[in-house]
């Protein structure tokens, strides 16, 4: 059928809207000027400022270190947990209870770790983000490796135990290697969501401890300055390539199998 | 009455139709026979309003029916997948195209109760089309098409989605639903059994073109070009030159044939496997000598391939009932001139 | 044949025991996890709603049903209708302009269809702290607008820190999730369904009203709620652009843990949060088994 004229308006507008505002900061954060609002000139004097910004760098690292450690341990869990949830149980609760971090607003999930972490009097401090990312890191793992694990075809697995191999050297040798790719794409999207999370690190974090969001988060709510420009302009561009670069690579695991 | 003039339409390098010209009767049930890819879903999709073609016209009792949007035309589809929308009844399927012409609710009604009975699933009313058999949601599909009392009712594949047992009720069933409602079917279908069994007449399309418009039976004895004849039904196909008394076949020799061709036109000679008559022994004085390569009985009808020296296909000939002929024997072959028809290559 | 049995019986038992080694190693570490870290701290949460807050800070042991009471205060009560409002108005937005998009998404030529839906998930994946800045680059007091604005000779205008900013924020944020799920149900169609109601003698808009709408519905459910729940509770677009005041439920959530130190209203106005989700998602349960 033919495509309705009339709804290439709201089309562009929806594209407008949604660039028009990074496509902005991007060009502010080549200004030579202070102001963050009028440009004066190209220069890269803000990435120079920005680079040695001390907060900004913890909080760098910061986030870094929760989002790799999360990562790993939702990994870990989350895979183990769809292969649970897969081949060993018909539970509808354990169902419900492995998506609920991911529906569960997290302001919510966040004040319950606050409780929870105040009422066993556990410091704060990085670890406490790290665990907490893990939740629903996991929760996301867990969701992505159990689509992929309904498609796969379970007549290989029995294929192997025919074949006499046992439980455990069919999940090593048969079930992971298929599952590959859906665990790479849970932890790929574990690390994005642990990265950009605000929130739940909000709550957790030691405040001598804080995750780049919390530094931007202080920097904006205290006054805008173009080194945020520049720092948005970088953590874009790391965003902009690691999404295209994961949707070539779903396309080429696509393609392969 | 629907008169098809010129029309073409190409997609990018692909021409789906290509100067395509036809005229269907009233009252007519006329197929539109090709492999898939040959343009006749385009030509369906043209009339439907769906498509528009680079040139041509389309003119539905004299009057132009490509100005029309889809919407206006007094024309419906049966659609192959039968599109029966998922959220109504199968009542409300049939009722929609009668509300959008705003009828009064009664009348809507009756024309629903009507048209449902004549298809014999007014018990299945209030049904959604997901709880019906495959063979009822066609009859609902065609209900939906007929409420409307269109000028002409287009099928695409009509049988195709069916097994092989609901496709024989089906295929009578369109007839005596034809027969009854007089509006004009243009059925399309690359099925040859289904538009032979159904129309009355058939148009066979190749690479986007018309090839021949025949009924049914002229079309399967008297094919007109050499991809009729290789299409409509099983044939064995001898190219070679005419000649006054058949064709002067490549490596065969003169073969017996029955044509107004002048001498020496390129032409295939083609021979029906039921025409051919098969004598066993080294004595007959058939046209053709070989040995049996394959038997294989298909209930009620033996096929024999038989390979003849010169020609690489096997010849294929078929005999009613079983036959005492084995693999191995040698044969030979024959049939009458008029038998043999030819077409100009 | 004795013996047959005894070692089936056997084999059974095995096989049982396998079978519950294989859930212990499976399951265990990952529920372990989600009841120490999810369900326990969830609970608490829950406990809180019926207990006293300390003098400074804390819990006190002592049941009160006050908290719920309290949730009825005019002055939480505007709160948490404003973040009704607010959330609403911002998926109804979202809606409008999300389904045109998403319609004409799922009719682009293959090739065009995944850039288009690329180009409306991209934002979403760069941080959030950061798009919500960018609204503040552009609207604030000497921000790009108004000094556009001036150049023409008009304003300067107030357009931060107000509702209209938060809904605008709001519908930034969360557009692409309304995308993504109504593109799914349009893709999925079947357009001879639509060829079908305009053969019938349906005029487009009614072939969209009878046929197209009802079949999304599903979608436009899942859309409204993907953008519904995280707009209801957020505390960041409301501060950063509505100017810091508690104007949803998110930020006198957030205020009730981190600033008055009230932790039982905190969980009283958490769980009334997670109720209206909770009445949301039967919702669209109901919608789904309808479709």
């Amino acid at each position: 059928m033919r495509r309705p004229r009339l709804l290439y308006v709201p089309f562009w507008a929806t594209y407008l809207f949604l660039y028009a505002p990074i496509a902005v900061l991007v060009f502010m954060s080549f200004n030579s000027g202070d102001s963050p609002y009028s440009f004066e000139g190209f220069s890269l004097k803000w990435y120079g400022e920005l680079a040695g910004n001390a907060e900004i760098r913890h909080g760098l690292v910061n986030t870094l270190v929760v989002a790799l450690g999360s990562t790993i341990l939702a990994t870990v869990l989350g895979t183990l947990l769809a292969v649970g949830m897969a081949r060993h149980s018909r539970s509808k609760l354990l169902d419900a209870v492995s998506v609920l971090p991911a529906v569960l607003p997290d302001l919510v999930l966040a004040i319950g770790l606050l409780v929870f972490y105040g009422m066993i009097k556990m410091t704060l401090g990085l670890h406490s983000v790290l665990l907490a990312h893990t939740v629903f890191g996991m929760a996301f793992v867990a969701a992505v490796v159990r689509t992929r694990l309904t498609h796969a075809d379970t007549s290989l697995e029995e294929a192997s135990r025919d074949l006499g191999a046992g439980p455990v050297t069919t999940f090593l040798r048969i079930t992971l290697p298929q599952l590959t790719p859906g665990i790479a794409a849970g932890a790929l999207l574990a690390f994005t969501l642990s990265v950009d999370e605000f929130v739940i690190a909000f709550f957790t974090a030691a405040p001598t401890e804080p995750t780049l969001p919390i530094v931007i988060y202080s920097m904006v709510r205290f006054g805008v300055t173009p080194e945020i420009n520049a720092l948005a302009t970088l953590l874009l561009a790391v965003s902009f390539t690691v999404v295209i670069v994961a949707q070539r690579m779903t396309r080429l695991t696509e393609s392969l199998s | 009455m629907l008169q098809i003039t010129g029309v073409s339409r190409r997609f990018g390098d692909v021409t789906a139709l290509a100067d395509v010209s036809l005229e269907i009767r009233q009252g007519e049930f006329f197929a539109l026979l090709g492999p898939s890819g040959c343009g006749k879903t385009t030509l369906l999709r043209i009339l439907a309003g769906f498509e528009s073609p680079d040139s041509g016209a389309v003119t539905l009792d004299g009057e132009d029916l490509l100005g029309r949007p889809a919407h206006r035309r007094p024309v419906n589809l049966m659609f192959q997948s039968y599109a029966l929308f998922p959220h109504m009844t199968v009542a409300k399927n049939v009722a929609y195209g009668l509300e959008r012409e705003k009828l009064p609710k009664a009348e809507v009604r009756s024309r629903v109760a009507e048209v449902l009975e004549k298809v014999g699933l007014t018990s299945m009313a209030g049904r959604r089309p997901q709880q019906l058999s495959g063979g009822q949601r066609q009859r609902v599909a065609l209900a939906r098409a007929i409420v409307k009392r269109p000028r002409l009712l287009l099928l695409d594949e009509p049988l195709s989605a069916l097994d092989k047992k609901v496709r024989a009720e089906m295929q009578l069933e369109l007839k005596r639903l034809q027969h009854e409602v007089g509006i004009t079917f243009v059925v399309v279908t690359h099925d040859q059994e289904e538009a032979m069994s159904l129309a009355d007449r058939i148009a066979v399309f190749s690479a986007g073109q018309v090839e021949q418009v025949d009924a049914p039976v002229a079309l399967y004895e008297r094919p007109r070009t050499p991809f009729v004849a290789g299409f409509v039904g099983a044939n064995n196909l001898f190219s070679g030159r005419a000649c006054s008394v058949g064709l002067a076949a490549d490596g065969l020799g003169v073969l017996p044939g029955s044509s107004d061709l002048p001498d020496g036109t390129p032409a295939l000679l083609a021979v029906r496997p039921e025409r051919l008559r098969l004598d066993g022994g080294q004595n007959g004085e058939g046209v053709l000598k070989g040995e049996v390569a394959d038997v294989s009985f298909y209930g009620g009808v033996s096929h024999v391939s038989v390979t003849v020296p010169g020609r690489a296909e096997p010849v294929l000939a078929a005999t009613q009932g079983a036959t005492p002929i084995r693999a191995g024997a040698r044969v030979s072959l024959s049939w009458a001139a008029g038998d043999g028809v030819l077409v100009p290559q | 044949m004795t013996r047959s049995t005894v070692s089936g019986a056997a084999a059974a038992s095995r096989s049982r025991r396998s079978r519950a080694l294989g859930r212990l190693i499976f399951l265990g570490p990952g529920l372990t996890y989600l009841i120490v870290l999810l369900l326990i701290p969830l609970a608490l949460v829950l406990s809180y709603t019926l207990f006293r807050r300390g003098r400074f800070g804390g819990v006190v042991y002592e049941a009160t049903g006050e908290n719920f009471t309290r949730l009825f205060d005019p002055l939480y009560l505007d709160v948490i209708l404003s973040s009704l409002r607010l959330a609403t108005i911002a998926t109804v937005i979202a809606l409008l302009v999300g389904y045109p998009t998403a319609y004409l998404i799922a009719m682009l030529p293959r090739k065009w269809k995944t850039v288009a839906l690329v180009a409306i998930v991209l934002p979403f994946w760069t941080n959030f702290l950061v798009r919500i800045y960018a609204w503040i680059v552009l609207l604030s007091g000497p921000g790009l607008v108004n000094s556009t604005l001036g150049e023409l000779g008009l304003g300067p205008f107030e357009f931060l820190y107000n509702q209209g900013t938060i809904v605008t924020g709001l519908v930034y944020s969360y557009l692409p999730l309304m995308v993504l799920p109504l593109y799914a149900a349009i893709e999925k169609l079947d357009p001879q369904l639509r060829e079908a109601s305009a053969n019938l003698g349906a005029r487009p808009a009614r072939t969209f009203v009878s046929v197209t709408l009802p079949l999304t519905l599903p979608g436009v459910v899942t859309g409204c709620l993907f953008v519904f729940v995280p707009s209801f509770g957020n505390f960041i677009i409301p501060e950063l652009l509505g100017g810091g005041r508690s104007i949803m439920v998110g930020n006198l959530i957030r205020d009730q843990f981190l600033k008055a130190r009230d932790w039982p209203f905190g969980s009283t106005l958490a769980l009334a949060l997670i109720a209206v989700l909770i009445v949301l998602l039967l919702l669209q349960a109901w919608s789904a088994r309808r479709a």
